[in-house]
């Protein structure tokens, strides 16, 4: 279950896609999205788009996904 | 290349041509004769033609912000930038972010246009030093383009540390930091989180490192000769007392100008303080505040709280001239001599501004009165606005020392199309209800009558003459009348910065 954004919810303010260790962030039409085949969740770690966020509930879990296996 | 327009001139032809809300180069704001006052040249020759850090400077030059920084590493309370519509206006909100490319030309766009311009500063809509790279690209393209526009910046302090040495290395002599609080019990009622070394941190955590961060990084700047601006906010039963404490030790941090700025905190906005009823300070809270902070150290009063892409002299905001889609089709002349032209010329201005002043003052009697005086002005340090154009007025305390300005009140035009409406006057006088004199360059009769009855004098017979030395002369007039002086009520604090009818 990797993250996604809630387009409608997202400002576009660009804080995600640099504190992304995985580079899973990229900017589309004007908002943000995350690939789901990139992103590992931040095991081990806090998720840094969920931290760094402005909008409270914009960055989610993604449960249409499955869960990401190392 | 057909000359320049230089706004300064346009009190010669100010004369009312009917009512209408635009036109003009639109309003400014004007300065305290404090000039130069106790400031080392040195210093004196770094702010004395930036419109945020000189108070006598605001009025004569302009500043542009360019929105390259759209993201923040804190939460602040006061903030939310989730919004942008046309009728709200404050720091955090931009119509239109930039690439640093896109902001370079729009410097230059806007430095052909308006030969008042003086200074870039990268204020957000986010934090300028969450952006590294974005914003220091932005300096390298605007320096090797425009070599003679002062560079500045304003951050929240918490990765300031890290950029010192890069702020050094472009030469960004002004730097600002929002310091809201020294006390984390007290922070961690402003800031519900920061996001700090891969970790968001929450309540006294959060705020005990940023305000760490905050005085590392000011302290390192203050070392290296680089002019720090405080900004605070002030934030009623939150930190209004405590920012006596955070004023007496940001400037024995080498700070050399303080910001108390009063919270903007309307429920339409959305921030958490709106939404939950806190409420901003009155003018004189304010004012009381200021006054107590008021030492050894300078003190701005004519800060206008101006979003993060604004164009302009203060109290205005052309960035609607200079849209991404105008900019591109813009032909672009910079003349740099042009420029050098308009700022010598303003040399000459201020000194005679001041020359004539000090004339003035000679001869004014020393007594305990204490008079609000409002002013009507487009900039230039002239009484030189029509009172039903104006959409701020200067507020000047006017005493034994002389005339000093203490503040700005925003109001509607009360004219618009040729007449006024009795609603917009009633929000006008309301707005200067603690003024003794109103001072306009014209006055239609009814607001003239409408002002007599409120208690508060209209004043027209120093249209176009400079500020200052008017309104001594008036005061000095007003002393020998005898008629005796009432402190009057409250006047209103409008929110928000201004805004391009």
């Amino acid at each position: 279950m990797p993250y996604k954004i809630i387009a409608s919810t997202c400002t576009a303010c660009t804080a995600c896609e640099p504190v992304c260790p995985n580079v899973a962030i990229k900017a589309k039409n004007g908002t943000y999205v995350i690939d789901p085949k990139k992103c590992t969740e931040c095991e081990g770690e806090d998720p840094q788009c969920v931290e760094v966020c402005p909008v409270d509930g914009c960055v989610v879990v993604d449960k249409s996904v499955p869960r990401y296996v190392m | 290349m057909s000359p320049k327009v230089i706004p300064i001139f346009e009190h010669a032809a100010a004369a009312s041509s009917g009512c209408g809300s635009k036109g003009g180069s639109g309003k400014s704001s004007c300065g305290s004769g404090a000039g130069q006052g106790d400031l080392s040249p040195e210093i004196w020759e770094k702010v004395k033609n930036h419109p945020c850090y000189s108070e006598q400077a605001h009025h004569h030059f302009a500043r542009m912000h360019v929105a390259v920084a759209p993201a923040c590493n804190i939460q602040c309370n006061y903030c939310n930038r989730k919004y942008d519509c046309s009728n709200e206006s404050r720091p955090g909100v931009v119509s239109e972010k930039l690439t640093p490319e896109l902001a370079a030309k729009k410097v230059l766009a806007v430095a052909s246009e308006v030969p008042q311009l003086t200074v870039v500063g990268i204020a957000g809509p986010g934090d300028a030093l969450a952006n590294p790279e974005k914003t220091f690209k932005t300096f390298e393209l605007i320096q090797k383009s425009a070599p003679d526009i002062r560079l500045c910046l304003s951050t929240n302090g918490l990765m300031l540390p890290d950029h010192v040495q890069t702020i050094q290395d472009f030469n960004v002599d002004h730097v600002t930091i929002t310091i809201n609080m020294v006390d984390p019990e007290v922070g961690e009622h402003i800031y519900p989180w920061i996001y700090y070394n891969r970790k968001r941190w929450k309540g006294r955590d959060a705020a005990r490192i940023l305000a760490e961060r905050q005085m590392e990084g000011l302290e390192m700047l203050t070392s290296r000769g680089i002019l720090v601006k405080v900004n605070s906010v002030m934030i009623p039963g939150i930190n209004d007392q405590h920012l006596v404490e955070v004023n007496r030790i940001v400037k024995s941090k080498g700070a050399f100008l303080h910001n108390i700025m009063p919270l903007i905190s309307e429920a339409e906005h959305g921030t958490f303080y709106g939404l939950n009823g806190q409420r901003g300070p009155t003018p004189q809270e304010l004012k009381t505040l200021q006054d107590d902070c008021e030492g050894e150290m300078n003190l701005m009063r004519h800060c206008r709280q101006c979003r993060a892409d604004a164009v302009g002299l203060l109290g205005e905001d052309r960035s609607a001239e200079f849209t991404t889609e105008k900019v591109a089709e813009m032909e672009v002349n910079y003349d740099a001599q042009a420029r050098q032209a308009y700022q010598n010329f303003v040399e000459k201005e201020r000194a005679d501004q001041q020359a004539a002043l000090q004339t003035e003052l000679a001869g004014l009697v020393s007594s305990d009165i204490k008079a609000l005086v409002a002013v009507a002005t487009k900039g230039s340090g002239r009484i030189n606005e029509h009172f039903g154009h104006a959409s701020e007025f200067q507020i000047y305390e006017l005493s034994a020392e002389g005339a000093k300005f203490v503040g700005h009140r925003r109001v509607d035009h009360y004219c618009e199309g040729g007449y006024g409406e009795d609603e917009v006057l009633e929000t006008v006088i309301s707005g200067i209800n603690d003024c003794n004199a109103v001072f306009v360059a014209k006055i239609g009769r009814c607001p003239k009558d409408d002002l007599e009855k409120a208690g508060i004098e209209p004043v027209d017979a120093y249209a176009h003459e400079y500020i200052e030395q008017s309104l001594i002369a008036w005061f000095k007039e007003y002393l020998a009348r005898g008629t005796g002086h009432t402190e009057r009520g409250e006047g209103r604090l409008r929110q928000g910065a201004y805004i391009a009818a």
